[in-house]
């Protein structure tokens, strides 16, 4: 068999999956999710990201068909209503923090699993686990236990056994979380790699930024079982929605302001200004503000200056108290104590409603 | 500092061994090995041993209750997978009561479950009384094999159930979604999974069951007319009989056949593992 067809063989009709008004309650009248309309498009890594108990999980176990959303809500694989379909009937694969192995079966027996329930024939089932096994670099593997293995290892077998019976679409909740973090990142670009070449229809859940913005094509920021903001890792870094998504993602500075007169006053920096008169809030990340020697908008002390190689990030106390987190080029040579004026280009301002 | 050489190493093991090994040799080792030569010190000698698997009354006695013991294991395993099983896959309400209820009889004595069997197929008993109404002749089992049958899984349940609900509850309830997420019906979830996830408790539970259906004495001595299990066998050789020498080497015997039981039932659990995993 050729190598083109070996991949071939776990090639998936991607698949776009649709949730519309679905809402959960729990059992003791805790709404985790308000209703939902979301469209996660055939093919597409769309990553879930928020803070701890925003309704991430609960999201994914709604596409999965582990719980079912409250009445009204609907959820479609394509223009199949699944909305009454259980999860064994939906056909698709899920990856857990926990791993979620076999302990009662070796590694090829684990991948055989979905193969064996879904009664295919003996020789073709070898014949796919073991190029699942190849296409995981896991064929040295098949006979091991599971509790031989590594984390990574692990995983590996779970996305393996996720993935072979070609799932409509592939859904990890923070797979990635329990393993330590240099074989994170590592997995990390399998799975991403994995993800491209297969072209499937993948939910990633994490609440780790980094993660989503490396492998989400598209990224929901949910807070408080409510979406935040739908978009690419771009739109989300610099065009946040609310103040929630700007300071959820990434380092963000807050700066004291003040408008007057349709004028806003940052330091020595006037700007025409549009918006309710009194003190306000503008926004701006550390890499947009600028150490400079003279002029500048601001002038603060520098209380901490960490070298990091491509960048040192300096923090300056201002004058009303407040300090701001400065990432200037890694030559820059400044310490504690020195004062520092502060300039950054007004276009890179961002002020944002403080929904809440 | 220097890590401490082996030899003083051994030294300390040994060391701290002793008090177990004490305990062991003094309260197990020589009273079994006393037992032992009690059982070949009668009239009959080393025939003692002989006789057991001789003469029929010994012979089927001993038989007998292994059987029966294996069958109340079986039985005892079955219905608390079942039961323990839905208990702890479904809140409702009344069901702590339930798991209470369930679980009363530990708290009584093998004696006190023969009466209750008697007073439920004994010869006055609750089922001999509805038979009677409805079929005009009484049903009464309390004191053949069955009547033992129901006392000793009455007896066995409340302590079964309870190990396979604790370990039921830790089992984590992502195996059995990820093996539904790959198409097994809520059967196949069990048999692949939750079972096999299980085993351990089982044997466990099972080799306790099984080992006190092989001892129990009180439950058999309330209810038995009709029946000789092996520690009945033991009590009238003793008592009535003062058989010494034939009490002990039952005795040894009895203890002889319920470890190879267990050993046996362990080994070929451990090997199924094996050839699975
Ligand atoms: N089975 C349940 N019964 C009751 N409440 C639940 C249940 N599962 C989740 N919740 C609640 O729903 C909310 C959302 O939970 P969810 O697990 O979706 O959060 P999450 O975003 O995945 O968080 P984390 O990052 O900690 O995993 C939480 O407040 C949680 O307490
Ligand atoms: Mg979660």
């Amino acid at each position: 068999m050729s190598a083109t067809a070996k991949s071939d063989s776990f090639r998936v009709e991607p698949v776009p999956v649709r949730l519309e008004g679905c809402s959960k309650t729990f059992g003791n009248g805790a709404r985790a999710l308000e209703p939902l309309d979301l469209t996660i498009r055939g093919g597409e890594t769309m990553v879930f990201l928020g803070p701890s108990g925003c309704g991430k999980t609960t999201t994914l176990r709604l596409i999965a068909g582990l719980e079912s959303p409250d009445p009204g809500g609907r959820v479609f694989f394509g223009d199949e209503d699944v909305t009454r379909l259980p999860i064994e009937r939906r056909n698709v694969g899920m990856v857990f923090q926990s791993y979620a192995l076999f302990p009662n079966m070796n590694v090829a027996q684990n991948v055989a699993y979905g193969l064996r329930v879904r009664s295919v024939e003996r020789r073709q089932r070898d014949r796919r686990v073991d190029e699942m096994l190849a296409m995981m670099q896991m064929a040295d593997l098949a006979g091991r236990r599971i509790d031989q293995l590594s984390g990574g290892q692990r995983q590996r077998v779970a996305l393996a056994r996720a993935l072979v019976v070609r799932p409509r679409v592939l859904l990890l909740d923070e797979p990635l979380t329990a393993l330590d973090a240099k074989l994170r990142d590592g997995l990390r670009l399998e799975i991403d790699r994995l993800l491209r070449g297969l072209g499937i229809t993948a939910v990633y859940v994490t609440h780790d930024q980094g993660e989503a913005m490396a492998l989400g094509d598209r990224i929901t920021v949910m807070a408080r079982g409510r979406v935040a903001q739908i978009g690419t890792p771009q739109d989300i870094y610099f065009r946040p929605a609310d103040a929630f998504v700007a300071e959820f993602i990434g380092t963000m500075n807050r700066l004291p302001a003040r408008v007057d007169d349709g004028i806003l006053q940052i330091g020595s920096l006037q700007l025409p200004w549009q918006g309710p008169a009194g003190t306000t809030t503008v926004l701006i990340r550390p890499e947009d503000v600028r150490l400079q020697d003279d002029d500048g908008v601001l002038t603060g002390m520098v209380s901490v200056a960490v070298f990091l190689g491509d960048r040192t990030r300096v923090v300056v106390d201002v004058a009303d108290g407040s300090s701001i987190i400065v990432d200037a080029p890694g030559r820059t040579s400044v310490a504690r104590g020195d004062t520092v004026r502060l300039g950054f280009d007004p276009a890179r301002l961002l002020s944002l409603p403080d929904r809440s | 500092m220097p890590s401490i050489l082996p030899a003083r190493r051994t030294l300390l093991a040994v060391a701290l061994l002793a008090p177990a090994a004490a305990v062991f040799g003094a309260f197990f080792l020589l009273p079994l090995a006393r037992l032992f030569a009690l059982g070949g010190g009668g009239a009959e000698g080393w025939g003692a041993y002989a006789a057991i698997l001789v003469e029929p009354r010994y012979f089927e006695s001993l038989i007998q209750t292994v059987l029966l013991s294996a069958g109340v294991t079986a039985v005892t395993l079955a219905i608390s997978c079942v039961s323990g099983l839905f208990l702890v896959r479904n809140r409702f309400p009344g069901r702590s009561l339930l798991v209470a209820v369930l679980t009363f009889p530990l708290v009584f004595p093998g004696v006190v479950i023969g009466f209750m069997v008697i007073m439920l197929a004994g010869r006055q008993g609750l089922i001999g009384t509805v038979t009677e109404g409805l079929f005009g002749s009484r049903l009464v089992f309390a004191y053949s094999m069955a009547g033992l049958f129901l006392g000793y899984v009455y007896f066995s349940v409340p302590r079964v159930i309870l190990t396979v609900m604790a370990a039921a509850e830790k089992l984590d309830p992502q195996l059995a979604e990820a093996a539904r997420s790959l198409g097994a019906s809520p059967w196949q979830v069990t048999a692949h999974v939750v079972l096999p996830a299980l085993k351990p408790a089982f044997l466990s539970a099972g080799a306790i069951c099984f080992a006190t259906a092989m001892g129990a004495f009180g439950t058999a001595f309330t209810l038995a007319t009709r029946i000789d299990v092996l520690p009945m066998l033991i009590y009238t050789e003793f008592t009535l009989q003062a058989n010494i020498a034939m009490a002990a080497a039952l005795s040894f015997v009895l203890g002889a056949v319920t470890w190879a039981v267990l050993a046996l039932a362990r080994s070929f659990a451990g090997s199924s593992v094996a050839a699975a995993g």
